[in-house]
């Protein structure tokens, strides 16, 4: 029996990283919010790694702070372990990673929700969309009740038609024994939604207490643990390890001799995998000759003795499992607690969604995470978060949000979902950002906070502190660029200390701070500055400093990309009424209808001649547009 | 988007007619300043031409005297800023100038692209988007079909390898950014990434040098034989036409009564050039000037300078020696079989490097060692069998030493301690440039060459 439940501004299915982003932020944005999902003691669950950030995706985790998210904050109450990575290399790459403690995160999670104005939260299981002329004007779950709303964000990631898989064993399921979402997934289909399916898997758990550390390696955390949020006070907590072993000889054989038995090889699985996350069987396949491959001991909490084993992600049955398990150094006890196992599970093709993540063919309806092929928690964040701040827009009539692939990595991951789709769960990587010199870790405020504080994401305290920040730079970049730093012994002493060649003429402060091994402080050493500056102040002018030239290019082809960015392609055109396009692009064309003549030039099949032609066709205008 | 500058050879090319090198975009006119010595273009009235010289800002090469015509937005065809650089050389002089105004900052055109701006601006009527459409499509097609037919398969393999160099080597790059702590990937450093860089540079240089040569080959080296009245430059010719049973073709001159020869010398051609009248010329500075014969002069490939060795070394000579000694050079030391009277010292100090070849032609001697000489400058001694591949379409070319320019560039931000993936923006732009000749440019190929050579992952 369907009974009218209540009705909402924005309903968000699910409460994985997507649902909790998109709950949050179209909260915040004043829209009257309810979140519905299975299993709120599984709020912001992580179903299989416990670690969050690192290149790119730690670069997403501020970006999702610096538009109000959640994410940073809580990983940076709730981790265990804290690493800065890449800090040899360039400053685009430099990535913060955190080990979560997850029973922690999750609590946390749910309590920052629980905090919130204009969220309800709720226990369901939905089953339906109420789809009406095009609009979705609401769900209906399992129990009968009937919630409307003026928009809908689905994120039910893995659950869609999921299916476990270990060794021949075969169940219908969500990740980790949840129950799969089934009635969802045939809807969508009867709403004409393309479906494929993808696949990914898991490792084993096992006992901390049945693993011999002495055989294996320290990872200890920074000795300063640096933070996501910009919120975050420095603070020195107690880190917990992580270790590091290999797999040997012995384990290759025996997945070798077991091969057939894994769902992945016996032809069970038949969705798409990350070649990016290969299983165990994959790597020793694929890359025979290695003679071992690392495995890092994860620690799932402070309060658990649970150790995720990273790097043995399987579908081989449970007995072959503990094998192969014991085989490695240290873990020849080794007591499996969780076994590892492979999903498959039912993903939109991303194709059928404009920037926004809405679904082109359904008004009101948003889809985000896992759902849309990817892969990730902060990728499933990301979209999270702008699927929340869009649905609040068109319920409540208000700005959107789409970050271009200049802004944020968020934009270079929903750009690339729905202009080129995907034919594996994607994940972000630094090399996917043709700008990634100006998508850095350390800049997400300075890139996106305006924006948040204008959406409504970012309260006025806070956009205060953001706004001295950018003041303090300014005015300190301008103090290094008229301040003159004369050659003496003292400094060419100073200079050859850190193998700079000595200084002949007069030079500017900051001009003198371009060469490799000259820092700030260095540079304070003979230009002091008149007040304290902070780090975070200190690191952009740096960074500004040293990579100029760079900097300066990438801003150039931005400017280029801006251009073909700005000529909007009209929605209704009608591709086959342009004779001089190619067949191919006309079929690319019809399938992706991109918005900008820019995104229509990032499409597979599209070439530069189509695009001239293109151009010239939108710039004669309105004629044979289909009606 | 029609921000950057372009530039193509406007005439249908062909040899004697006028060249005209088009330049649209808003920096045309700073463009063709950068190269210009005569007016300053910049400062010049619409619609105006200007007599000047063009020069090679790196170089201080004087290229050509032209013609600039120069037409400020909006009343022109493209409604943008647009020069055209009148000249009356060749082939090879027009090409010479499209080169440097895309060194200097302008794009080669896409095909129908002056039209496409045109129309975009306003400039043609809308109801020629059409014919405008379909003019774009049929210059793709026929530019493809030619670069198609222009890149043999040879060649293309040899740009794929390049490319695979390098985006095996970029992916080693990003590999390690991507994953930082797997040990099994060994860190890629500035040194190897050097190598690696240089590796391909060198290549494309190579590529660049056998279009050079593939060109030569085409077209015949233009040789121009000068020296001072009876040194024997006429016997030379006749020597060289009979020895080389040569490919005389009767061409009658139109500024002097004389015959064009071309003789093949071991598979090269050599085509006697007149220019502008001075082929075996002695009196040449006499006619036209020091600095006119110094011009018309460069248009030749060789110069083949004959000094008499039965006679003392005269101020002619020397000036003959000042006019050419920056060019390709082989002096010929000719009356061997007579008494040494010329100072061999000084003759080698003029040559300033260039060979010398001793020969009497009268006894027909020294013709193997001269022609031995001609070979060894143009091709490095050895001339690369005939089936080789040769660049030699201009898109390729310009594309080619765009790539090596990236390359350049890399392997500077190396020296200067820049962060591996810094440098490696350059390296990437590289293999993408190169793609463009072979027709790949799908950026996702980076992703799958990530994980096909890299175990990564849980
Ligand atoms: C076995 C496994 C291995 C993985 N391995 C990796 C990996 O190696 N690397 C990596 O980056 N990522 C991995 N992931 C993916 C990562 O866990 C997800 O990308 C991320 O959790 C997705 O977040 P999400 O919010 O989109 O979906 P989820 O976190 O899956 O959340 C879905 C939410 O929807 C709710 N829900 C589902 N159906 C309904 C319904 N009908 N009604 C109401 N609520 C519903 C659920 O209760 C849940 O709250 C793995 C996931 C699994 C399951
Ligand atoms: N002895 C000798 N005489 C030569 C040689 N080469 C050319 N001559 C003679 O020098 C004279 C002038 O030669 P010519 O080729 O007409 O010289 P040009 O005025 O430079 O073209 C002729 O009588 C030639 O026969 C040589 O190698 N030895
Ligand atoms: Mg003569």
């Amino acid at each position: 029996m369907v009974y009218d439940a209540g009705h909402y501004d924005v309903i968000v299915i699910g409460s994985g990283h997507a649902g909790v982003e998109a709950a949050n932020a179209s909260a915040k944005r004043g829209a009257n919010t309810l979140m519905l999902t299975l299993n709120l003691d599984m709020i912001a669950y992580m179903p299989c790694n416990p670690s969050i950030g690192g290149p790119a995706k730690g670069v997403v985790v501020r970006e999702v702070d610096a538009l109000g998210g959640l994410m940073g904050q809580v990983i940076d109450k709730t981790y265990i372990q804290m690493r800065m990575l890449n800090t040899r290399k360039g400053p685009a790459v430099r990535a913060l990673r955190a080990q979560a403690d997850k029973p922690l995160y999750i609590a946390e999670m749910k309590h920052q929700l629980e905090k919130l104005d204009h969220l309800t939260i709720r226990q369901a299981m939905v089953e339906k969309l109420i789809v009406e002329d095009g609009v979705c004007k609401g769900v209906i779950t399992e129990t009968g009740a009937a919630y409307y709303a003026k928009s809908v964000v689905i994120t039910t990631g893995t659950f869609m038609r999921g299916t476990v898989n270990i060794g021949e064993i075969s169940y219908q399921s969500g990740p980790n024994n949840q129950r799969p979402s089934v009635k969802l997934s045939e809807n969508l289909e009867e709403l004409g939604f393309k479906l494929v399916r993808f696949k990914t898997g898991t490792p084993p758990r096992i006992h901390s207490k049945s693993i011999d550390y002495s055989k294996t390696e320290i990872q200890p955390g920074d000795d300063q643990p640096g933070h996501f949020s910009y919120e975050t006070k420095d603070k020195i907590i107690d880190q917990i390890p992580c270790w590091l072993t290999h797999t040997n000889e012995v384990t290759h054989k025996i997945i070798d001799d077991n091969l057939s038995l894994s769902s992945m090889y016996s032809g069970q699985i038949k969705g798409a995998g990350p070649r990016y996350c290969p299983s165990i069987e994959d790597k020793v396949v694929r890359f025979h000759d290695k003679p071992r491959h690392q495995i890092f001991l994860e620690p799932e909490g402070r309060e658990t003795e649970e150790v995720y084993v990273q790097g043995l992600s399987t579908s081989l049955p449970e007995s072959i499992q503990e094998k192969m398990v014991r085989s490695i150094a240290g873990l020849e006890k080794a007591e499996i607690m969780r076994s590892g196992y492979a999903i498959e599970y039912d993903t939109v093709v991303p194709t059928q969604l404009w920037p926004t993540l809405e679904v082109k063919n359904i008004k009101g309806l948003y889809t985000a995470g896992q759902i849309n092929g990817t892969s990730g928690y902060e990728e499933a964040a990301g979209q999270g978060l702008i699927a929340g701040i869009n649905a609040a827009a068109s319920a409540l009539n208000i700005e959107e949000l789409v970050l271009d692939r200049s802004q944020g990595y968020i934009g270079v991951l929903i750009d690339d979902l729905v202009t080129k789709g995907t034919s594996e769960p994607y994940r972000l990587l630094t090399s996917r950002a043709e700008y990634r010199l100006l998508l850095r870790h350390d800049n997400a405020d300075i890139r996106l906070t305006e924006i948040g504080y204008r959406l409504g994401l970012i309260d006025e305290e806070r956009y205060q502190k953001f706004q001295t920040k950018l003041t303090l730079i300014k005015e300190e970049q301008e103090r290094l660029q008229k301040q003159t730093i004369k050659p003496s012994d003292e400094l060419n002493v100073a200079l050859e200390k850190v193998n700079e060649s000595h200084l002949k003429e007069p030079v500017k402060a900051l001009d003198l701070m371009r060469r490799p091994e000259i820092d700030y402080s260095f540079i304070t050493q003979f230009a002091p500055a008149d007040k304290e500056i902070p780090n975070d102040v200190i690191e952009q002018i740096e960074i500004q400093a040293k990579y100029s030239g760079y900097i300066e290019k990438s801003l150039q082809q931005v400017d280029r990309m801006k251009k073909m960015e700005e000529k909007n392609i009209p929605e209704n055109i009608d591709y086959d009424a342009i004779s001089g396009l190619k067949e191919e692009a006309k079929l690319r064309l019809k399938e992706v209808r991109p918005l900008s003549v820019g995104q229509a030039s990032r499409i597979s099949g599209v070439n530069p001649a189509d695009i001239s032609i293109l151009l010239v066709y939108i710039e004669q205008g309105k004629i044979a547009t289909v009606s | 988007m029609n921000d950057d500058t372009i530039a193509a050879i406007s005439t249908p090319l062909g040899e004697g007619a006028i060249g005209i090198v088009r330049l649209s975009g808003e920096e045309a006119v700073k463009i063709a300043n950068r190269i210009f010595t005569g007016s300053d273009l910049t400062k010049v009235d619409s619609h105006t031409i200007h007599y000047g010289k063009i020069v090679d800002p790196k170089t201080d090469e004087m290229i050509e005297e032209v013609m600039i015509s120069l037409m400020r937005a909006p009343k022109t065809f493209t409604r943008e800023d647009v020069v055209e650089i009148n000249c009356h050389g060749g082939l090879a002089s027009v090409n010479r100038l499209l080169e440097l105004v895309l060194e200097r900052g302008a794009r080669l055109a896409e095909p129908g692209e002056f039209t496409k701006r045109a129309f975009l601006n306003g400039r043609i009527d809308l109801s020629q988007a059409e014919a405008v459409m379909d003019l774009i499509r049929a210059k793709t097609d026929k530019a493809m079909d030619v670069a198609i037919k222009q890149l043999d398969g040879k060649l293309s393999k040899l740009i794929q390898r390049l490319r695979q160099n390098l985006i095996e080597t970029v992916a080693h790059v990003e590999v390690n950014i991507d994953y930082p702590e797997y040990d099994d990937v060994e860190e890629m450093t500035k040194g190897v990434l050097l190598e690696k860089t240089t590796d391909v540079y060198q290549e494309i240089e190579k590529l660049l040098l056998m279009a050079k040569q593939g060109k030569i080959l085409r077209e015949g080296i233009s040789t121009a034989i000068i020296g001072r009245p009876n040194v024997g430059k006429s016997s030379l010719l006749n020597t060289l036409v009979q020895e080389n049973k040569a490919i005389v073709t009767d061409i009658p001159g139109t500024t002097r009564d004389i015959i064009e020869e071309y003789v093949n010398i071991r598979g090269v051609p050599l085509r006697l050039i007149d220019t502008a009248g001075i082929r075996e010329t002695e009196d040449i500075v006499e006619k036209i000037g020091v600095e006119r014969s110094r011009q018309a002069l460069k248009e030749a490939d060789l110069i083949l300078l004959v000094l008499n060795n039965n006679e003392t070394l005269s101020d002619q000579d020397r000036q003959l020696f000042e006019l050419v000694n920056d060019l390709e050079l082989i002096v010929l030391i000719n009356k061997t079989d007579l008494a040494d009277k010329l100072a061999r010292n000084e003759v080698e100090q003029l040559a300033n490097g260039h060979p010398i070849v001793s020969t009497s032609l009268i006894e027909e001697r020294g013709i193997d060692e001269l022609e031995e000489a001609i070979t060894s400058l143009f091709f490095g001694g050895q001339l690369e069998s005939a089936d080789i591949s040769y660049v030699s379409n201009v898109r390729h070319i310009q594309l080619l030493k765009q790539a090596m320019s990236a390359l350049d560039e890399a392997k500077s931000a190396i020296d200067l301690g820049m962060p591996l993936d810094l440098i490696q923006i350059d390296v990437t732009r590289a293999w993408s440039i190169l793609g463009e000749i072979v027709g790949d440019t799908v950026h996702d190929s980076l992703i799958d060459q990530l994980f096909s050579q890299f175990c990564l992952g849980k």
